[in-house]
């Protein structure tokens, strides 16, 4: 056992088992409250009160919806393909996972720093496509296979935009390793007497607007939930799904979320860099900034009405792309010239 | 063995498994998701051969992007059985055979004269394979090759562009004829 333990080979895996299961769990948590939080603000956008029955406040509605989930019937469309069936749901859930694993939380936190870290996020949101395609076409049904042949397209298209406006930043870190890129914007920077933190979002800030756009868009939240309209889809993609399935689908698109707000925090937000906290605790910086980010998500949501198809393509091919590619220009050509010679 | 060649023999083992998966399965939109594993764990044995960016763009551009267009058009074609038959499928057999005997054929004559190198037995560079060198490579040694290649892109996205367009009937005002729809 002794001889087991000082293998470094058996250290790293073991370590990395704990880390990933403390930060699994940690996101289930998360997840099930931010549920919660869009039907509170929701309900609160709306002057309605949101969940107030379970429990104080409604406080247990996410535990009492886990319940009810688990012990609803599993429906399977008749004709359907089993396998590809069965297996959509947890590819939905997969990628996301996957992304938590070079998030760098905080300075000492974070599961594995890779020098390809901000590659492998892009890796797993092009794989997330398949979720939802394998779903529709699995499932035998019209609604299903329109949402998620619609869902192909649009993840697609923006895919293109959102890798773009990545490459802004990168170009100022100098540095694929998304640790790196947090760390190059640790410094202050001074405009005048006023000192303002170096975070790429005041170098960016049409690259964190296209970022964020698009990240609606791959995530499948209005308004470019084209994939589920309910108005003309019925459920799209997961109409033919029941029970902790179409959990498996709800859980994903939430982690992805996280996950997804986790990168532009680290890319644009200046990471786990603020004032006050000791080191340990910088990931507290980290937390808040992801939870403004997810607040945005669900003002959004509330907000704006759903884009049709056609303008959906319009924005993200004549709109997005010439202006993340006009973006990278400028940031070269900038960043060129102010190099000393 | 140490970790890294486990693991390389692991999606070794992997990639063998889902490429004849690949050829074997009935079902083509089977076929293209056991393609889309091979991908993945081609990239992975890239990652246990230290060449990470190349790695993550094997995922992204094959994994990500080419396969999802393939079953993008493999399940609008609603293909549930390979239905062709007669001489055409006994040629495409045929050549089949022909393309795995030479595949086969020639992989024994690497392995026989030494010349593949064998599962991470020389150490690459801590640096090689990493995006910097691959950059610096593609724009100073290679970038002729570069450059070309990203021509042949841009004819092929031009003449799909004029094939989807369709043929305008002569007279008929710009934009009349397969404008329907946006760029998907």
């Amino acid at each position: 056992m002794a001889a087991l333990w000082s293998n470094p080979d058996f250290q790293f895996v073991f370590w990395a088992i704990v880390k990933i299961v403390v930060i699994l769990l940690a996101l289930l948590g998360v997840v099930s409250y931010l549920i919660y939080v869009e039907r509170k603000v929701a309900g609160h956008m709306q002057a309605r009160t949101g969940p107030n029955r379970v429990g104080p406040l409604g406080l247990l509605q996410p535990v009492a919806d886990i319940l009810k989930l688990f012990f609803k019937e599993e429906f399977i469309a008749q004709h359907s393909n089993r396998v590809i069936y069965h297996v959509a749901p947890a590819l939905a859930v997969i990628p996301a996972l996957v992304t938590f694993s070079v998030l760098p939380l905080g300075p000492l936190v974070t599961v594995t720093d890779i020098n390809v870290g901000l590659l492998l996020f892009l890796a797993m949101s092009s794989l997330g496509v398949y979720a939802i395609t394998l779903a529709g076409w699995s499932s035998n049904s019209k609604y299903s296979l329109l949402g998620g042949l619609r869902s192909s397209a649009q993840m697609i298209s923006y895919e293109l935009s959102m890798g773009l406006a990545t490459i802004g930043p990168l170009l100022l870190a100098g540095t694929l390793s998304l640790t790196g890129i947090v760390e190059a914007q640790s410094r202050m920077l001074h405009v005048g007497p006023v000192p303002i933190p170096g975070w790429f979002v005041f170098f960016q800030p049409v690259a964190f607007v296209i970022f964020m756009i698009t990240a609606l868009a791959e995530t499948n939240r209005a308004p470019f939930d084209l994939p589920e309209g309910e108005a003309e889809l019925v459920g799209g993609f997961h109409t033919e799904y029941s029970s902790m399935k179409w959990g498996l689908f709800f859980l994903g698109e939430y982690m992805n979320m996280i996950a997804i707000s986790g990168i532009a925090v680290a890319l644009f937000l200046g990471g786990w860099n603020g004032p006050f906290l000791p080191e340990p605790l910088k990931v507290v910086w980290f937390v808040a900034k992801v939870f403004a980010l997810l607040f945005g998500f669900i003002w959004i949501r509330w907000t704006y009405p759903r884009l049709r198809y056609d303008q959906l393509m319009n924005l993200g091919w004549k709109v997005l792309l010439p202006a993340s590619i006009v973006n990278i220009l400028v940031t070269a050509v900038v960043i060129y010239w102010r190099q000393p010679s | 063995v140490t970790l890294v060649q486990a693991l390389f023999l692991v999606f070794g083992a992997l990639l063998v498994v889902s490429s004849l998966m690949v050829v074997v399965h009935r079902n083509p939109v089977t076929s293209a998701l056991f393609l889309v594993l091979g991908f993945v764990s081609l990239g992975a044995i890239y990652l246990t051969l230290r060449a990470e960016f190349l790695g993550m763009v094997q995922i992204i551009v094959y994994a990500g992007a080419i396969m999802v267009l393939f079953l993008f058009v493999l399940m609008y074609l609603n293909l549930q059985h390979d239905v062709e038959t007669g001489v055409q499928i006994a040629l495409r057999r045929g050549l089949g055979w022909l393309m795995g005997v030479l595949v086969l054929g020639l992989g024994a004559l690497l392995l026989g004269r030494g010349w593949a190198s064998g599962p991470a037995s020389a150490a690459a560079p801590a640096t090689h394979g990493n995006a910097h060198e691959v950059g610096i490579a593609l724009y100073s040694r290679y970038l002729f090759p570069f450059e070309i290649t990203s021509m042949v892109l841009l004819v092929a996205m031009v003449g799909a562009i004029v094939i989807t367009r369709g043929r305008r009937a002569p007279g008929a005002p710009p934009g009349a004829a397969g404008d329907e729809g946006g760029a998907s």
